[in-house]
């Protein structure tokens, strides 16, 4: 195993993060440089502020970002139990984050599936403490690792319930959220990130959390549809999203945000970050126009929720390859991704007969895939990628695949815990009554539109 | 007196509004209708699946006039709001038994 060349490939610095935190890396720091103690890791004022400000855009996603995209989704009835939902799952995430969440993921130690325990409710960590970036001798402040981790869990767990709205109970969303986290979030970020990590170490390739993020909460949100069943009426009724200018400002503050998710994961503000941003810039904007052409090729108008689909589908689908591509392999990435996520959504689901009902695995799932095994293809330095010139395509291509297939099965186990949890506790669904007035009033006793 | 209510095609309102105080309307009512005549509907497609609606939006003008000026008033309409496209709306008279100014109390021609 190269460490470095592999770090550098794998945004999940989370496992370099660890690294300087591994007794056994710093005894043998230490046998090698007897002489001279080794000086501690440098935080750079330029790369915090970086971090910081990538925390808080990757923030912006979720509320307002995701809660208006899938707010304006759903019907005026539903659309304030939507932005509740997500508020609320991402809040209850950021508590059991700090609790055992982070440690749970990248704590001390632990094996290949998930960390130790010696960070619970943060232990030991301090102002003065420090993760390590993709540079040796480069560190961040812990803290602000912490809450840049912590809003991807966040983002994650909101993004499931892309399938489930208009239809399941607030208390059953929050005691999923509880158990998935913890089941299915936690396992998986540490699988990909930390560097004893199941995925870390066989190479597996995932700049910003295409697997950790996308993979694993499209496959859940699919398995929680096809337990909770579908919404009353669908597809005989007219069921259509209620505000497309809200989902069109969701979609431009959920690209805004993505540049923290995908540029932040390089974890300093340099090259690395740089390559990130311009990829999540033309993946994006070539996925956005594919979407629409695809909309033409099939006899239809190129459509606004189109284009808005087309720009969420680029982003899931560079987000693995942000730091893994060159622009170009991004671009041919988006135009791919968006038009297998189109025909997902448009004769994929209409054929199975699924209620997906915002197309979380439409666009997440499927555009997590094609991104994930994608990047095995574009880090290729022949593709204009940042791999080394002794890449083995082949190799990387089937840890790749072998990582997506590991997340389909474990996010699809853990979620049908989860949910089963969640039913056994709260009863998961709402009346027909509650269903058929909206959730708006039923759950929540309010309306959106007066 | 006549109720003319005329149906029309939202984007022609202003048109008519115009048309209508040329003639010499002092008033009139309108309000946000749907509906389908020999238009049927239309298609919205949202992410590949395909609604059919059969109710098409319009605005319903309703002008309450004499009996010397109805057909001016419905002349003028039919003119303004002409596209020569299928879906340009209906226009209907009806007679119309008593009108009441609410704030004097005037009634009939006067409180037109």
């Amino acid at each position: 195993m190269k460490p470095i060349t592999k770090l550098a490939g794998c945004a999940g610095a989370l496992g370099l993060a660890m690294f300087a935190a591994l007794p056994a890396w710093a005894q043998d720091a230490a046998l090698q440089a007897p002489a001279a103690a080794p000086s501690p890791p440098t935080v750079n004022k330029g790369d915090t502020a970086w971090m910081m400000t990538s925390t808080l855009l990757v923030l912006m996603m979720i509320v307002p970002g995701l809660a208006l995209f899938y707010g304006g989704l759903t019907r005026a009835k539903n659309m304030l139990s939507t932005m509740t939902q997500i508020g609320a799952v991402a809040c209850f995430a950021m508590l059991i984050w700090v609790m055992w969440g982070y440690t749970e993921a990248f704590g001390d130690g632990g094996g290949a599936f998930i960390s130790g325990f010696g960070k619970a409710f943060l232990k030991g960590v301090t102002s003065d403490s420090t993760a390590a970036t993709f540079t040796p001798g480069v560190a961040i402040p812990e803290y602000v690792f912490i809450c840049f981790q912590m809003t991807f869990a966040a983002i994650t767990v909101a993004l499931v319930l892309g399938s489930v709205v208009e239809r399941m109970k607030f208390s059953a969303v929050m005691v999923f959220a509880l158990v998935w986290l913890t089941l299915v979030y936690f396992p998986v970020a540490h699988m990909v990130w930390a560097s004893n990590g199941f995925f870390f170490a066989k190479g597996a390739l995932d700049f910003a959390g295409g697997t950790v993020v996308h993979i694993n909460a499209g496959v859940s949100a699919l398995v929680a549809a096809l337990i909770l069943g579908k919404r009353l009426g669908y597809p005989h009724e007219r069921i259509v999203p209620h505000s497309l200018t809200m989902t069109g400002i969701g979609t431009g503050l959920l690209w805004v945000g993505w540049f923290g998710f995908n540029a932040g994961s390089a974890l300093e503000a340099n090259g690395s970050a740089g390559l990130a941003m311009i990829n999540t810039f033309v993946a994006t904007a070539s996925a956005g126009l594919f979407w629409m052409l695809a909309e033409r090729l099939n006899g239809h108008k190129g459509s606004a929720l189109g284009f808005c689909s087309g720009i969420v589908a680029g982003l899931v689908a560079v987000t693995p390859a942000a730091g893994n591509s060159g622009p170009f392999g991004a671009i041919i990435l988006g135009a791919i991704a968006s038009i297998v996520c189109f025909y997902a959504v448009s004769v994929l689901k209409p054929r199975l007969g699924y209620d997906d009902a915002l197309d979380a695995f439409g666009v997440h799932g499927i555009g997590g895939m094609i991104g994930a095994i994608g990047t095995g293809i574009v880090y290729a330095p022949g593709l204009g990628g940042p791999g080394k010139p002794d890449f083995n395509m082949g190799h990387q291509l089937a840890v790749q695949i072998e990582a997506v297939l590991t997340t389909i099965v474990w996010a699809g186990i853990g979620t049908v815990i989860a949910i089963f949890i969640a039913k056994a506790v709260t009863g998961l669904r709402v009346s027909a009554e509650v269903e058929r007035e909206g959730l708006d009033l039923g759950e929540h006793g309010e309306r959106a539109y007066n | 007196m006549k109720l003319v209510i005329a149906i029309i095609k939202p984007f022609k309102l202003d048109e008519v509004r115009e048309a209508l105080s040329d003639v010499g309307v002092a008033g009139m009512t309108v309000t946000e209708v749907k509906g389908f005549g020999r238009q049927k509907g239309q298609t919205e497609i949202y992410r590949g699946a395909e609604y059919s609606t059969n109710m098409v939006p319009k605005i319903k003008v309703e002008v309450a006039c004499g009996d010397d000026l109805s057909h001016r008033v419905v002349e003028a309409i039919q003119q303004a709001a002409n596209t020569g496209a299928i879906g340009d709306g209906k226009i209907f008279v009806l007679d119309l038994a008593q009108a009441v100014r609410i704030r004097t109390g005037e009634t009939d021609d006067v409180a037109l």
